[in-house]
């Protein structure tokens, strides 16, 4: 089916995109890779008055180091973080998160930052952004933020951007030690939303001992939530057989999954904890090679 | 708006409505009808063309994004009304039925081949994840894509046995 008549604007700036979003409205809507808005265009889902497309930007494009932390432009695509050697050592969750996210042409179109303004509970970076205690950095014409990927997300659809505010980039702070991480998604079939999902991200200092812990839980709750219970078990402890056990069952307490034709809340809960347990384990294998531990 | 698209080589001066989807533009302005078009949800990937190389969905991409850049369908497969190695291969190994899917398909293993000539099992099965196919069950598409590689990767070996043996160009 066609998507709505609208009017088309495409801008090659920050500024002008901003000034554009601020010009329209609540009839603009930004075009990033389109593979949410377009779909629900075409089911007249959406019917936005004023496409704003963002992909001649080219200052959204790409990642660069910045004051301790890896700032990753809005536009960029999902697979270009899939493919990525560079950013593999410090940053694992990325490749390893983005090789989950729907099917690999979606992935060459779809946008990280499109991915979080959409703000499905299911989005697979959602869930890694908060592993990575990620910022969202926003800009509207009065102001520049970094938004916590805490306080970013609302609810179902929902962020805490104004209307004209535009997503350019989301920041990662850069590891001080070795890292590994593993994304667990359950999906029903290839290229599907998770059914449960689970992001983990695992720092150690030098003596050994866990100092970050970052949990993403995806698709149990309206956004993606936190496990923020196992994230703190975690902190200064060894990763051993009692502290991966004692982590992984404390991961369902902070997920909230309903009763679908998926699954139940039960049978969601015990794919988290199960999820974690596999995680962590491949996690301290890892790491153990990395850092002489016990 | 003006639109100016190369597709398949030839270059395009059109005026489209901003609505107009790659995939109509493709096969109701261009009468390229190889294209198809088999969901509304970007899920079949019956209508993959590659968009400045890459493999994308052309049911959820705008015409007028494609404005200043390239586009290949399955019309571009066939040189001088000989197959292409991947064309051949799909029907030697019956990887198609009602052939629906098939120039989905065969754009998608087009892109996964050249970003990658020898892929796995598995790395065909996940390069092709996003196209379905309601008839053959993947197997023979799967068989076809890993024969076509070996085509293509012995072709290019003959062509480089072919510039070894006449000697560099500068003799
Ligand atoms: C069949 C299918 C399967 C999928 N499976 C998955 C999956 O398994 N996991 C997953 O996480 N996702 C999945 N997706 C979603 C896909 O990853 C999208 O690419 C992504 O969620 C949206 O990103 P986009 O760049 O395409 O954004 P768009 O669709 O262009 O935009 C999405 C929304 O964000 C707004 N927006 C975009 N960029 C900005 C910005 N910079 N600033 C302000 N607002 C902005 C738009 O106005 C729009 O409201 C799937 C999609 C499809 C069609
Ligand atoms: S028609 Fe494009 S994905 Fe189905
Ligand atoms: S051959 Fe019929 S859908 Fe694939």
């Amino acid at each position: 089916m066609f998507p709505n008549a609208f009017r088309y604007e495409a801008p090659t700036s920050v500024d002008e995109a901003i000034r554009l979003m601020t010009e329209y409205g609540y009839d603009g809507k930004v075009l990033a890779g389109g593979q949410s808005l377009l779909p629900m265009m075409k089911l007249r889902i959406a019917a936005p008055a004023v496409l704003i497309d963002i992909n001649g930007v080219d200052d959204l494009r790409g990642w660069r180091e910045v004051d301790g932390t890896l700032r990753i432009g809005a536009m960029t695509r999902h697979a270009e973080l899939e493919h990525s050697a560079e950013l593999r050592e410090q940053f694992p969750l990325l490749s390893r998160t983005a090789r989950w996210i729907a099917d690999p042409l979606i992935r060459n179109r779809g946008t990280i930052g499109g991915s979080l303004v959409h703000a499905d509970p299911a989005s697979d970076w959602g869930t890694a952004m908060m592993a990575l205690h990620a910022e969202v950095e926003v800009r509207s014409p009065e102001k520049s933020r970094r938004i916590p990927i805490d306080e970013f997300f609302v609810d179902t659809f929902a962020t805490s951007l104004e209307e004209n505010e535009l997503a350019v980039a989301v920041h990662l702070p850069a590891p001080a030690g070795p890292v590994a991480a593993r994304y667990m998604k359950l999906e029903r079939k290839a290229g599907d939303f998770a059914i449960a999902g689970l992001a983990v991200h695992i720092g150690l200092g030098g003596d050994g001992l866990v100092c970050d812990a970052g949990i993403g839980i995806c698709a149990c709750g309206p956004i993606p939530l936190r496990a923020t219970k196992a994230e703190a078990a975690l902190i200064g402890q060894p990763l051993t057989d009692e502290t991966i056990s004692a982590a992984s069952k404390l991961v369902p307490e902070d997920a909230d999954p309903t009763d679908d034709l998926r699954g139940s809340a039960v049978y969601k809960r015990d794919l988290l904890r199960i999820f974690a347990s596999r995680a962590l384990r491949e996690i301290a294998e890892e790491l153990h090679g990395k850092v002489g531990i016990q | 708006m003006i639109i100016r698209v190369k597709v398949n080589g030839r270059l395009y001066e059109s005026d489209v409505e901003p609505r107009t989807l790659l995939a109509y533009y493709l096969r109701e302005e261009l009468k390229l009808t190889g294209t198809h078009i088999g969901c509304d949800t970007t899920s079949c990937g019956a209508c993959t063309v590659l968009l400045d190389g890459k493999a994308v969905k052309s049911c959820t991409v705008l015409a007028v994004q494609a404005n200043g850049r390239e586009v290949l369908t399955v019309e571009s497969l066939d040189q001088d009304g000989q197959l292409h190695p991947l064309q051949s291969a799909f029907w030697e190994e019956h990887a198609l039925q009602c052939g629906y899917c098939t120039p989905g398909m065969l754009m998608a293993s087009y892109a996964l081949l050249q970003e990658n000539p020898m892929p796995t099992e598995a790395e065909i099965r996940e390069g092709l994840s996003g196209n379905i196919c309601r008839c053959t069950g993947y197997v023979n598409i799967v068989k076809a894509v890993q024969s076509a590689a070996r085509t293509m990767a012995d072709k290019t070996r003959e062509a480089l046995g072919e510039v070894a043996a006449s000697g560099t160009a500068t003799d």
